[in-house]
C-alpha cells in the first residue's frame, strides 16, 4: 500500500519502451527550449530575461513562447530544457508555494521555493530536464539562483543557461558591474538575450524580460522585437473550387440529431 | 577427450567501446531552391554556414557559383566537400573550353556533375546539389540531385535543411500541383518566380534554423547571370 | 630533408630513390594504424580581426594536456614567408607537422627565385587542401587554423580559417575553439571595418580576458600578433589584467546567511 502514496512519475514504462525501441520504434520528440535565460541583480532588484524561440530539431516549434514563468508574485523563474519539464516543474512548486502562502500568510522566501525545485529535480535524478534560473526578491533582499537538472544550485550576481550560455555569458562577463541601475540592468539583460539571439541557432524571435523589485513585477513582454519578418509576397489566394472532389457525403444537419430537452433541477 | 582450448570474442557489450573516433563528415546547413521558365531560371541560395551545431561559422558563404555564363550550381551540405567538388568542376569546365573553343552546355554539365558524385559513391561528397541554367534552346532548366548522382530534369526543386519546408511551396505555386482550377497563367513570369523565391526562403529561414543571413537570388536568361543579395533574419 | 609532399617529379621519371610507396602489402587494419582519433596536447582559442589598415591575431600561451595546463609558454602563432602569420587551436604536435610543411613550402618557393613569393592567400588554399586531403584518409591533422596576411604593393590585408575538415572561409573577424562560443558573439557586435589599431588592439584583449574567464583550458598569458603596412610582428608574450575577483563576494550569500 505504501508504493501508492508515493507519488510522482512512474518509470513502470522503461523498460517497455527501451523493449520495443530496440524493435525500432522511434520515441516521439519533445519539444524543447533550445534557449538563451539570462538573470542580473542590480541595486534594489533583479531583471530576469529570457528569447522567445522553442525548437523540435532544427524547425522552430514556437517563434513567440515564453520562458518566465511565474513562481509567486514576488518569484519568477526562468526555464531551459524540455519545454514540458520547464512549465511542470515551476507550475507544482508555484501551485505548493501558493498553500504554503495560504498556511502561513506570509510572503514565501526565494530560499523556499529554491529549496522546494532542488528537492523535486533531485529526486527525478535529472529524468525531469529542467535548467531554471531563479529570480525573486523577499524580506532578505534580491537574489538570484540557478538550479540544475540534476538538483544542483548555484547564487550568483549574474547567470545564464541555455544552448544560448556561452555568448550571453560573454556579454555579462564583459559589461556586467554591481550596483547597476536599473535601467542599465534592463539593458544588460537584453544585450545578453539579444548575444544569445544572434549567435546561437537554438535561440531567436524576441527579447522578453521581467523586472522583479520590492514595489512589484514588471513584466516586459517583447522589450525587443529585432527579428520581424522581412520580406512578404503578394498574398496566395487560390479560387474556391481549387481543390478537387474526389467523393461526397451529405451529413444531415447536426440539429436534426440532436434533442434539447430542460431538465428541472430536483432541489 | 579435452576440449581444445578456444578463444572466444567477448560478448558485444563487454568489448571495450573505442574512444570518440573522427567523423569526417559535417553537415553546414542551409538551402538553395530554383524555378525554371520557358525563359529563365531563377536561383535562390542563403549564405550562413552553421558548425554542424548550433554556431554560426560566417554569415557570408555563398552557396552558388557560376560555371559557365548560361548556368550556376548551387550546393547546400559539406563545406569542404563543396569546394572539392567546384573546382573539379571548374578544372574539366576550363578544360573543355580549351579543347572545344566553347562552353560546355548546361545538360553536359548536369550529366557529367553525376558521374562525378558516382565515382565517389563508398565516400560520397556529401553535397545536395541543383544545377541550373538555360539549355541550349534557351529554356530554363533544372537538375536535382542526391549525394551520390542520382538525378532528374524538373521545373522545380529545393535541396538542404529547408527542403522540407520549402518544396511544398514550389509544388503547390510552380507545379500548380492538385488544382482543378488555376488562376491566370499556369506559368510564373521571371518576377514573379524572383517574388516566390525570395518568399520561399525567407520562410525557410523563419522555420530552420540553419537558414538564415543573407541570400542569394540568381537570375539566368538570355542575357546572362544577374545576382541580387537578400536580407534573411540573423537569429 | 626533402618532404613526402614535396618532390617535383619530372614527367616520365621514375624515382628510384625516393621513399617506397605504400601498396596493398604493406595495409594495416585501420584500428591498428596510427592517426588522430583525439588531440593530445591542445591549445585553446585564437581570435583575430581586420581593421582599417591590417590585422591583429590574439591568444594564449598555454598547451593542456587534457585537463592539465602542461605547457605554459608555447607560442600558438608562426610566420611563414615575409607576410603570412598562421595561428592554431587543437593539437599542437600536428600543428609542428604543418609548420615542417609550411616551411618547406615557402623555401621552395623561394629557391625558385622568379622574384614571386607565395601570397597569404595561397597559403590558407595550400592548408585548406592539405587538411582536406588528410580528412579524406580519416587520418586528420586536428587543428583550426587561422591564417592572416598583409600585402604591401595591394595594401590589401587578409584573414582566413581552415578547420580539420578542410573547411575554409574567409571573414572580417574570426574565432576558434572556445573563442567560437565566447569570443565571436562580442566579435560580432563589436566589429566595424574602419577599426582603428588601438581599438582593435582593445576588442582583442577584451575577449581574451572574458575566455581566461570562462574557458578552464586558457591563460592569461596572451601573444598578440600584426599585419600591417610595417610588416609582420608576433609581441612578446604579456600578462592580461584581469578583474577585481571580490566582484561577486557581496551578492553571493551562502544557505546560512540568508
Amino acid at each position: 500500500m505504501e508504493n501508492l502514496n508515493r507519488g510522482g512519475f512512474s518509470f513502470d514504462l522503461c523498460k517497455r519502451n527501451d523493449m520495443i525501441a530496440k524493435n525500432g520504434m522511434k520515441m516521439p520528440g519533445f519539444m524543447k527550449t533550445g534557449t538563451t535565460i539570462v538573470g542580473v541583480v542590480y541595486a534594489d532588484g533583479v531583471v530576469l530575461g529570457a528569447d522567445t524561440r522553442a525548437t523540435e530539431g532544427p524547425i522552430v516549434a514556437d517563434k513567440d513562447c515564453e520562458k518566465i514563468h511565474y513562481i509567486a508574485d514576488n518569484i519568477y523563474c526562468c526555464g531551459a530544457g524540455t519545454a514540458a519539464d520547464t512549465e511542470y516543474a515551476t507550475a507544482l512548486i508555484s501551485s505548493k508555494l501558493k498553500l504554503h502562502r495560504l498556511a502561513t500568510g506570509k510572503q514565501v522566501r526565494v530560499v523556499t521555493a529554491l529549496t522546494m525545485l532542488k528537492q523535486m529535480l533531485f529526486k527525478y535524478q535529472g529524468h525531469v530536464s529542467a535548467a531554471l534560473i531563479l529570480g525573486g526578491i523577499d524580506i532578505t533582499g534580491p537574489s538570484l539562483h540557478t538550479i540544475y537538472p540534476h538538483g544542483s544550485t548555484d547564487q550568483l550576481p549574474f547567470v545564464t543557461m541555455g544552448s544560448g550560455s556561452l555568448a550571453a555569458m560573454a556579454e555579462l562577463e564583459a559589461n556586467f558591474k554591481p550596483n547597476m541601475t536599473k535601467q542599465e540592468a534592463i539593458t544588460l539583460v537584453a544585450d545578453a538575450i539579444k548575444s544569445g539571439i544572434f549567435n546561437d541557432l537554438g535561440s531567436g524571435s524576441n527579447v522578453n524580460i521581467t523586472v522583479l523589485t520590492k514595489e512589484g513585477v514588471e513584466v516586459l513582454k517583447g522589450y525587443e522585437r529585432p527579428n520581424e519578418r522581412k520580406y512578404r509576397s503578394k498574398p496566395y489566394i487560390f479560387k474556391s473550387g481549387t481543390t478537387p472532389i474526389l467523393s461526397e457525403v451529405r451529413l444531415p444537419p447536426l440539429s436534426s440529431k440532436v434533442i434539447i430537452e430542460d431538465v428541472p433541477m430536483e432541489v | 577427450m579435452m576440449e581444445p582450448l578456444r578463444l572466444t570474442a567477448l560478448p558485444a557489450k563487454e568489448v571495450p567501446m573505442r574512444q570518440a573516433r573522427f567523423e569526417p563528415y559535417v553537415d553546414n546547413g542551409g538551402t538553395v531552391l530554383a524555378i525554371a521558365g520557358s525563359d529563365y531560371c531563377v536561383i535562390a541560395g542563403d549564405t550562413r554556414m552553421s558548425d554542424g551545431g548550433y554556431g554560426i561559422q560566417t554569415r557570408q558563404y555563398t552557396k552558388i557559383f557560376q560555371l559557365t555564363n548560361k548556368c550556376v550550381i548551387a550546393t547546400s551540405g559539406m563545406q569542404a566537400d563543396t569546394l572539392a567538388l567546384r573546382k573539379r568542376l571548374e578544372t574539366v569546365l576550363s578544360r573543355y573550353q580549351k579543347e572545344h573553343g566553347k562552353p560546355m552546355s548546361t545538360p553536359a554539365i548536369s550529366q557529367y556533375l553525376s558521374n562525378t558524385l558516382y565515382q565517389k559513391r563508398f565516400f560520397p561528397y556529401y553535397t545536395f546539389n541543383l544545377v541550373c541554367g538555360v539549355d541550349e534552346d534557351g529554356v530554363g532548366c533544372i537538375w536535382t540531385y542526391d549525394a551520390v548522382g542520382s538525378h532528374e530534369r524538373v521545373k522545380m526543386s529545393s535541396q538542404g535543411s529547408g527542403n522540407q519546408l520549402v518544396q511544398p511551396l514550389l509544388d503547390n505555386q510552380v507545379g500548380k500541383f492538385n488544382q482543378r482550377i488555376v488562376d491566370g497563367p499556369r506559368e510564373l513570369s521571371s518576377e514573379q518566380a524572383v517574388s516566390l523565391a525570395k518568399d520561399a526562403i525567407t520562410s525557410a529561414g523563419e522555420r530552420d534554423i540553419y537558414t538564415g543571413d543573407f541570400a542569394d537570388i540568381v537570375v539566368i536568361n538570355s542575357t546572362g547571370v544577374h545576382w541580387e543579395k537578400f536580407n534573411l533574419k540573423l537569429d | 630533408m626533402s618532404s613526402k609532399h614535396f618532390r617535383f617529379p619530372v614527367f616520365g621519371q621514375v624515382d628510384y630513390f625516393g621513399q617506397p610507396q605504400h601498396s596493398a602489402a604493406s595495409y594495416t587494419p585501420s584500428e591498428e594504424k596510427q592517426r588522430t582519433t583525439d588531440p593530445i596536447v591542445t591549445g585553446s582559442s585564437v581570435i583575430a580581426i581586420k581593421y582599417n589598415g591590417g590585422v591583429v591575431m590574439g591568444c594564449d600561451t598555454l598547451c593542456s594536456y587534457g585537463s592539465l595546463a602542461r605547457f605554459n609558454n608555447i607560442q600558438r602563432v608562426k610566420q611563414f614567408g615575409p607576410k603570412t602569420i598562421v595561428g592554431y587551436s587543437g593539437e599542437h604536435s600536428d600543428f609542428q607537422s604543418i609548420t615542417q610543411l609550411l616551411d618547406d613550402l615557402v623555401i621552395d618557393d623561394q629557391c625558385i627565385d622568379d622574384k614571386s613569393q607565395l601570397s597569404t592567400e595561397e597559403i590558407w588554399n595550400y592548408l585548406a587542401r592539405v587538411l582536406y586531403n588528410r580528412r579524406n584518409k580519416v587520418d586528420p591533422l586536428w587543428n583550426n587554423l587561422v591564417v592572416m596576411g598583409f600585402d604591401k604593393k595591394t595594401d590589401k590585408s587578409f584573414l582566413g580559417k581552415v578547420d580539420l575538415y578542410g573547411t575554409c572561409f574567409k571573414d572580417d573577424y574570426i574565432a576558434t575553439g572556445y573563442g567560437q562560443h565566447i569570443a565571436l558573439p562580442l566579435l560580432r557586435k563589436a566589429y566595424s571595418p574602419d577599426m582603428t589599431l588601438e581599438q582593435a588592439q582593445k576588442l582583442i584583449t577584451d575577449c581574451l580576458r572574458v575566455l581566461f574567464y570562462r574557458d578552464a583550458r586558457s591563460s592569461k598569458r596572451v601573444q598578440l600578433s600584426y599585419a600591417n603596412a610595417n610588416g609582420m610582428e608576433i609581441s612578446a608574450p604579456i600578462e592580461l589584467e584581469t578583474y577585481n575577483w571580490d566582484i561577486g563576494e557581496a551578492a553571493v550569500k551562502s544557505f546560512d546567511q540568508v
